[in-house]
């Protein structure tokens, strides 16, 4: 595999998947936070089918977002950044893509699990893994709430990481996420 | 004495004419339906229900079946399922307790195929519905199978805003399994 040395920006793709997973991943987490407690009504049930599809979007996007970060590798770390900081960043970065991916998956296991298929975008049905089991499906919502405040925490820490370079340090990670062309200041 | 209880029963059995009559076996009959809401399907199902069947292979126009359902006993497939849909807007079970099933006609379409119309009546709302009918002999009991579909606001299961079919669809699928002791006569 061809490997850029001292690409600077990340590519087209690489941007438009980051904001596009960004954007649904706080409207699903919105849309979930507010669902839960809602008494049954004809609402919810749409709102959990909508929160089902984002979910399923963010996962496929996620892959392909994987796939092409494979063979794309991403612009390296500003000259001059402490080899602790490169360490944190590594390590958020793969915690991230690990929730993106778990958070989904337990969705979707535990949807099964209570009894109700996920049926994308009403058209496609994903096959149930799980048969209903009751225990099992308030475990797994248990999980999938636990993740997504893991989720929260870690992208607080990404957004104030972000924020840091560039209000801080002032180099280029923020504008090269948006497609500015970085050029030091 | 044996030959004599085979003789009385194969007689009894061969009276041309003669019914087969009894309340259904409880255990192995069920009634379930098969909803679909924002596209994802529901199974839920009659916990309890008291069946009549009578059925003779031999004139099957002389068929028939009386069903009555008690609708608190109904399964949504998911607890908070169960909890509304015997609420008002639903079943509501406080108001009409019971679903019934009276049929008027049993024809013969084919070996062991048959077709039952009937009324049946869910909230008070009384409709003509017709059902396909499979009947074959399973261990010694009559195995009737069938399904049929019925549109819920037919019956105004759903009411208010639950009566937008965009998030629970019109059409429901009733499916029914009786088991019938195929020796037992009246």
């Amino acid at each position: 595999m061809e490997r850029h040395v001292g690409n600077d920006r990340w590519t087209w793709t690489a941007i438009f998947l980051h904001w596009v997973i960004a954007t649904l991943i706080i409207a699903g987490f919105a849309l979930g936070e507010y669902m839960g407690d809602l008494a049954v009504s004809p609402m919810k049930l749409k709102l959990y089918s909508y929160h089902k599809w984002l979910g399923v979007t963010v996962f496929a996007l996620t892959i392909i977002r994987l796939a092409w970060r494979a063979f794309h590798a991403p612009p390296l770390f500003p000259a001059g950044m402490p080899s602790w900081e490169r360490l944190a960043a590594k390590a958020a970065h793969a915690l991230l893509y690990a929730l993106i991916f778990m958070i989904p998956l337990a969705g979707w296991l535990g949807s099964s699990a209570h009894g109700f298929q996920t049926v994308y975008l009403g058209v496609i049905p994903i096959p149930d893994l799980l048969a209903k089991n009751k225990e099992l499906s308030d475990i797994l919502e248990e999980i999938h709430e636990q993740l997504n405040h893991a989720l929260l925490l870690i992208v607080i820490a990404h957004i104030g990481a972000a924020m840091k370079h560039h209000f801080i340090d002032k180099d280029d990670i923020l504008r090269r996420m948006m497609g500015i062309k970085g050029q030091q200041k | 004495m044996k030959k004599l209880v085979a003789l009385v029963l194969t007689t009894l059995i061969f009276i041309p004419g003669a019914l087969f009559s009894a309340p259904v076996v409880k255990d192995k009959s069920s009634i379930g339906f098969a909803a679909r809401q924002m596209g994802v399907p529901v199974a839920g199902s009659f916990k309890r229900f008291d069946a009549d069947v009578r059925f003779d292979p031999k004139d099957a126009g002389k068929g028939s079946a009386s069903i009555t359902i008690y609708m608190d006993e109904v399964d949504a497939g998911s607890d908070d399922g169960t909890i509304e849909i015997k609420r008002k807007p639903w079943f509501d079970v406080k108001g009409h307790p019971k679903a019934e099933f009276v049929s008027t006609s049993l024809k013969e379409l084919g070996p062991g195929r048959y077709e039952v119309a009937g009324k049946m009546t869910i909230k008070g709302r009384t409709r003509g519905v017709v059902a396909p009918v499979t009947v074959k002999k399973e261990g010694g009991l009559w195995l009737f199978e069938g399904a049929f579909a019925i549109n819920r606001l037919d019956f105004s299961i759903g009411e208010g805003p639950w009566a937008n079919t965009g998030t629970v669809d019109d059409k429901v699928e009733v499916r029914f399994r009786f088991l019938l002791p195929a020796t037992d006569k009246k």
